[in-house]
């Protein structure tokens, strides 16, 4: 009787309380002190753990410099690692609270998806891996071939459209886990892989004789790749797009892990904004210059992100160098490159 | 507390009388529970639609099919209806549906026919062919499905040659690690003569088979009708064709550059998937095969054998029709097994219903409707099986009088 009665007073409670609405990103990663982050589960030079689980990688650090500026802490990070496929409903649905995985921005993913892109961290394209022994030079010669790429990606939309636009035949294989496409390709089921040129470079490495193979020319799609965030929490929005350009600005300005607390002296106005700095004026009064609160954080943000993880050059000579991937497009726009961060100010 | 007479011995008296006494009423602790369930159920249900709600509308999303007509913008590696990259995702689906269905329907036909001929043999009295059956259940049974798919899958690619020096046999059939590429029958006008002829010669069968019962019964004299009829009805179609002038032409392939041009081709996905579904599936079918058969009581073979059949007759017409009463109801869940796990399909890249919706989602960001239809489109498959199971299950069991 008393089970009954408890029975139906909790539903009766149950009914007035409803759903407790979820408080801002912002504070659940607080609250929680972690930051969860959406990862790749195994690509070279962007998001990749090793036999003893640390991860490494673009990608990866980039969620690092979240932590450290959120968190005050590059190491209070949880991946998660994510296939093509799943990557949209885990950022949706809450369970990783970025998603930084060599994520294409395009309009659908940006409107009818509810997802937001903070920014460009990588300028990438779609491009062609064959075996040398295939004696294909172009792209365009590719007529008839068969094609392994991974499902649920721009890979798969852009190669329809590419084959179709230049009225070329062509057969595709689609798997959902890129170790299975790789798979595939060597195995000779295709005779053509592709994927984000990026890609191509880390998975050839991984190949017995790289040397077999070669990269196609062509790059056929423009692939924008940033961390992705879910719609309608402008704050943690303003805070993952705000650490990519202080990660920019601090290449720009010449701040380094190395030199970071140096630059805490410096004279420089542009520094003092990045670093939080108090400036002085003349007769020796002080004004501040913290950045941090407007995006709820606290004033040594940048600085943390810096010293602990690097400036946006460091990040990505330390992860990408070894692919022998050229700054290319994604050098800073001072240097020819479309890497460009508006000013902290 | 008062004494209580032994006839009170179930209700305490002090709940007998009282301002509260309706509340120990049976019916009323009834409607009571009940409504409990009841209002717990309805917050259930509520606060997931609620939430859902809530949740779709802070990420500026709204529930909707307006994404089925939008273009799918993919291609696929097989389909057995007409579809590119300009289909709709609606078309995709369908595309992935049939495939499903395609697997589950061949996968069913091969694991009957495997799981059958494996649980008698488990049975015989030839201990090598017993042993290697016994062998082939338990390993097969007791290795994870998918792991078999991916062992399948590498089976099937690895040893086969390259396009450029593909098995060719007569110049019409070619085998290469792109699949098994053979003639595409192209059907011009007339040709609807050979379906109708087919259906004709399946009438006549009925019919035939319905006289020769009658026969056996009024005369004890027996017609080979399955002798007969099966020639006629695979020559009926031929028949058909011949008679509209043979509007029937092949599309043979050629080697082309990459690859094969024309024909069509059945992908090596599919053959991984369904030799790993039908194998793995047998060894269940073959275990109740043999309970079934062993459910029938010793005295019916005995009888049989008195009566003067063989062995071999006795089991075809004694001891299967009796073991099928016993086997049809777990044949059914394996069947509905085999439908429902024709959805690791996408471990090799098999485009079924569940890669298509698993792509469909990603492309269009839909995963509430997305997994609502296929949650409703496998149960549908799932039920409609069950169906014909029970169907066919009520027309074999016992007929009492």
């Amino acid at each position: 009787m008393k089970s009954i009665k408890s029975l139906i007073l909790a539903s009766v409670f149950g009914l007035a309380a409803t759903v407790a609405a979820s408080a801002g990103t912002l504070d659940d990663v607080k609250a929680r002190g972690q930051l969860i982050c959406g990862s790749n589960p195994g690509l070279t030079g962007f998001g990749t753990p090793d036999d003893q689980g640390n991860w490494t990688g673009f990608d990866v650090d980039f969620c690092r410099a979240v932590a450290a500026a959120v968190l005050g802490d590059a190491k209070k990070v949880k991946f998660v690692p994510l296939s093509a496929k799943e990557r949209f409903t885990a950022l949706q649905s809450g369970t990783i609270d970025v998603l930084s995985r060599n994520s294409t921005w395009t309009m659908s993913r940006d409107s009818t998806l509810g997802l937001s892109f903070a920014g460009v961290t990588y300028y990438d394209g779609q491009g062609f891996l064959v075996p040398t022994k295939l004696g294909v030079k172009s792209a365009k010669e590719l007529g008839g071939a068969t094609v392994c790429v991974q499902t649920g990606t721009t890979t798969e939309l852009n190669l329809a459209d590419y084959f179709k636009a230049n009225k070329m035949e062509y057969k595709v294989v689609a798997f959902e886990k890129n170790e299975e496409v790789l798979k595939a390709y060597q195995e000779g089921r295709c005779d053509v892989y592709s994927t984000d040129q990026s890609g191509l470079y880390a998975e050839v490495l991984k190949f017995t004789t790289p040397t077999d193979h070669m990269v196609l020319p062509e790059i056929i799609s423009k692939e924008p790749l940033g961390p992705v965030v879910r719609q309608g929490d402008a704050q943690w929005f303003n805070i993952v797009k705000w650490t990519y350009y202080a990660l920019l600005n601090a290449e720009e300005l010449g701040v380094t892990t190395a030199n970071v607390d140096e630059m805490k002296t410096s004279a420089n106005p542009e520094i003092q904004r990045l670093l939080s700095i108090k400036s002085k004026n003349e007769d020796g009064t002080e004004a501040d210059n913290d950045f941090g609160k407007g995006l709820g954080l606290g004033p040594d943000w940048a600085y943390n992100a810096i010293k602990q993880v690097g400036n946006y050059g460091e990040i990505f000579d330390r992860n990408l160098s070894q692919l022998k991937i050229a700054r290319g497009k994604n050098a800073l726009w001072r240097d020819g490159g479309l890497q460009y961060a508006p000013p902290i100010r | 507390m008062t004494a209580q007479s032994p006839g009170e011995l179930r209700q305490p008296p002090s709940r007998e009388a009282g301002p509260f006494a309706w509340f120990y009423s049976p019916r009323v602790r009834g409607w009571l529970t009940q409504l409990a369930v009841f209002l717990l159920l309805a917050w259930g249900l509520y606060a997931i639609i609620f939430n859902t709600q809530a949740n779709l509308k802070k990420l500026n999303q709204n529930f909707g099919f307006d994404f089925l007509t939008q273009a799918a913008g993919f291609d696929l590696s097989t389909s057995l209806i007409a579809y590119s990259s300009n289909a709709t995702n609606a078309r995709a689906l369908v595309v992935g549906l049939l495939n499903t269905i395609l697997i589950a329907v061949l996968g069913i036909i091969f694991a009957t026919v495997i799981g059958f001929i494996v649980g008698i043999m488990r049975l015989s009295r030839n201990k090598v062919v017993a042993g290697a059956a016994t062998l082939y259940v338990e390993v097969v049974r007791n290795i994870p499905l998918l792991l078999q798919i991916f062992i399948w899958y590498a089976l099937v690619l690895k040893p086969l040659p390259g396009v450029k020096g593909a098995i060719n046999l007569f110049d019409m059939i070619f085998i290469s690690n792109r699949g098994v590429t053979m003639p595409h029958p192209l059907f011009e006008e007339g040709a609807w003569l050979a379906p109708v002829f087919l259906f004709g010669a399946l009438v006549a069968t009925w019919f035939f088979r319905r006289w020769a019962r009658k026969k056996q019964e009024q005369t004890g004299k027996s017609t080979p009708v399955w002798l007969t009829s099966i020639p006629i009805i695979l020559l009926s179609p031929v028949l058909g064709l011949a008679l509209a002038g043979w509007p029937l032409t092949f599309d043979y392939p050629s080697l082309a550059g990459f690859n094969f041009k024309g024909g069509m081709t059945i992908v090596p996905e599919m053959l991984a998937l369904l030799l790993a579904l039908s194998i793995y599936t047998a060894t269940y079918i073959a275990e109740t095969v043999r309970a079934g058969i062993l459910a029938v009581s010793h005295g019916q073979s005995e009888a049989a054998a008195a009566l003067g059949l063989s062995r071999g007759k006795a089991l075809r017409l004694v001891v299967i029709p009796q073991a099928m009463r016993v086997i049809i109801p777990p044949l059914a869940s394996q069947y509905l097994n085999l439908t429902k796990n024709s959805s690791l399909a996408i471990a090799v890249g098999y485009p079924d219903f569940m890669y298509l919706g698993g792509t469909v989602n990603n492309q269009t960001g839909k995963a509430i409707e997305v997994v609502f239809i296929l949650m409703v489109v496998y149960l549908g498959l799932s039920l409609l099986t069950a169906a014909f199971m029970n169907w066919f299950n009520s027309r074999m069991k016992l007929v009492e009088r």
